[in-house]
């Protein structure tokens, strides 16, 4: 039995081609953000991008490089930091496609995903002007209501192509402890491929331990994984440690101003290149 | 009696969201909502343990363990009572936008998108609109985009909906069956009158709208005490600002 492949950030990165369907975690989660730093500096090209369920500096990041063709999110923002400037200014410019979905049908079509069916029902939505702008999303009429008509609105399976995230730990095996973040395991259990920056890599089993087995994805989701101390700054990471309010809050001033954001590249470019080995 | 002058207006809505939760089992509050957060976890003090409050971005306050959707499969289950929206824009059918103004593939102004909104917006009994900034922006006579319908046709499976909208000036109780606001309260320094020229869709006024009530001493106590101190977990810069207390 061979397990997921160790690597280090940059073959990792090296793994997501152009053109990649790419899911990522929400800011709160495990965003593998050295990672995405070298997919920054080696401009990756034509992404489509989907937000489990909604995106913040990573995408926003990545549509100022010019590296995003299309994103499916249920919402775009820094958050507290405010409007997320360059999927703004991509939108108004024409640049970027936006899928505009609702959390729980980005939920939804992994969940039908990682079951290996076609779609999902769900309740609400329907009177929603998304649906217009969906035409992949479908009403039926409930084949199982009792009396009269009961819309439901259906929407397909979410596939992505790779996911990539980052987790507090991996054992040598390549089981990745994510702790009580379950939309991490959703998004491995979807994908056809799941990559994953991890702070250290250990010794320990995982699945050894009952309590630690409960919230670690087993290595048969997982292709790759890296070592990454501090892999999520400046977003930060689920009880390890918390955002660099002054990188983050710098960021979004930058998101804001064409020129401002060129220079944040600029410095980003020139650290992947000191840090990263080619 | 507590003196006006000394209670701050975020105070005032934050005490008279708290007493529209009275009574709810499960509230349940959205990212970067401050003011409902406050307001639920003040009801939920007064409440001795018989509310929960789930809390999006805190640690203490939110008991979910199953990844992002189960907050969304607890309201289809009809396992949350109460749930806040808002909008970029809100009309006065109780509709919301959160995507933006113009053509949405290439819009003028764009809105960070719909959250969960389109879903939460038919599932929880109690909706609970909240914009602070109320001007004929964000009070709009019709949106641009509809994120969440205020009302829905009588076959679409729909057990919850908008009850109400608080603003910075206040307070509206919306009808369903009428797809339509009735002002309830104003805030100290407003009338009908000023509240109606800055809200840009017509809404009903009864011949007594009285003030937003005050909160009494016992509630500030509370509010500015173990509330304060809650809220500063998952919202440290806004109760930095309201309370000057650290997280």
């Amino acid at each position: 039995m061979t397990g997921p492949a160790i690597l280090d950030i940059a073959d990792l990165g090296a793994r997501i081609p152009d053109g990649a369907h790419l899911a990522i975690a929400p800011d709160y989660s495990g965003c593998a953000m050295a990672v995405i730093r070298t997919l920054l500096s080696r401009r990756i090209r034509d992404l489509r991008l989907v937000a489990v369920p909604t995106a913040g500096f990573q995408a926003d990041m990545l549509i100022g490089a010019g590296c995003v063709a299309e994103i499916e999110a249920a919402a775009v923002s820094l958050g507290e930091y405010g409007p997320a400037g360059r999927f703004n200014a991509a939108l108004r410019a024409g640049t970027l496609t936006m899928r505009d979905a609702t959390c729980p049908v980005i939920h939804a079509g992994l969940q039908a995903a990682e079951k290996g069916i076609p779609f999902m029902p769900l309740r609400g939505i329907i009177g929603s002007d998304l649906v217009a702008q969906r035409p992949d999303w479908k009403l039926i009429d409930n084949p199982y209501g009792s009396q009269g008509r009961d819309p439901i609105l259906l929407v397909p399976a979410i596939t992505p192509e790779i996911a990539l995230f980052h987790a507090p730990a991996a054992d040598r095996d390549g089981n990745v402890f994510i702790g009580v973040r379950r939309e991490l395991m959703l998004m491995a259990h979807a994908a056809r491929r799941t990559l994953v920056s991890v702070e250290r890599i250990v010794d320990t089993d995982f699945l050894a331990d009952e309590a630690r087995a409960g919230a670690t994805i087993p290595a048969l989701y997982v292709e790759a994984i890296a070592q990454a101390p501090r892999g999520a700054d400046p977003v930060g990471l689920f009880g390890a440690y918390g955002p660099d309010e002054a990188a983050l809050g710098a960021y979004a001033q930058a998101s804001r101003d064409d020129g401002a954001f060129a220079a944040w590249l600029t410095v980003i470019d020139a650290y992947v290149s000191q840090t990263v080995p080619a | 009696m507590s003196d006006a002058a000394d209670i701050h207006i975020r105070e005032i809505l934050i005490a008279r969201i708290a007493d529209m939760l009275d009574g709810c089992g499960h509230v349940a509050v959205g990212a970067s909502s401050p003011i409902p957060g406050a307001a639920a976890l003040l009801a939920q003090a007064r409440s001795h343990g018989a509310m929960r409050v789930s809390v999006l971005g805190s640690t203490r306050h939110n008991f979910f363990t199953d990844g992002g959707r189960e907050l969304f499969d607890c309201a289809a289950q009809g396992r949350i009572d109460a749930f806040f929206l808002s909008g970029g824009q809100i009309d006065g059918a109780g509709n919301i936008n959160l995507v933006g103004i113009g053509d949405p593939a290439q819009p003028k102004v764009r809105f960070p998108g719909s959250f969960g909104s389109a879903y939460l917006a038919f599932l929880v009994p109690k909706i609970i609109l909240f914009r602070e900034e109320h001007t004929p922006r964000t009070l709009v006579e019709r949106v641009d985009f509809i994120s969440a319908p205020g009302t829905s046709d009588p076959e679409i499976y729909r057990p919850g909906g908008p009850r109400a909208l608080v603003t910075g000036l206040a307070v509206f109780e919306f009808s369903p069956q009428r797809a339509r606001f009735t002002l309830r309260s104003v805030h100290p320094g407003q009338t009908p009158e000023t509240v109606s020229n800055q809200t840009g869709f017509r809404f009903d006024i009864p011949d007594d709208v009285p003030q937003t009530p005050m909160p009494d001493a016992a509630t500030l106590a509370l509010m500015r005490g173990d509330v304060a101190r809650a809220v500063a977990e998952t919202y440290p810069g806004f109760a930095a600002q309201l309370w000057g207390i650290a997280a």
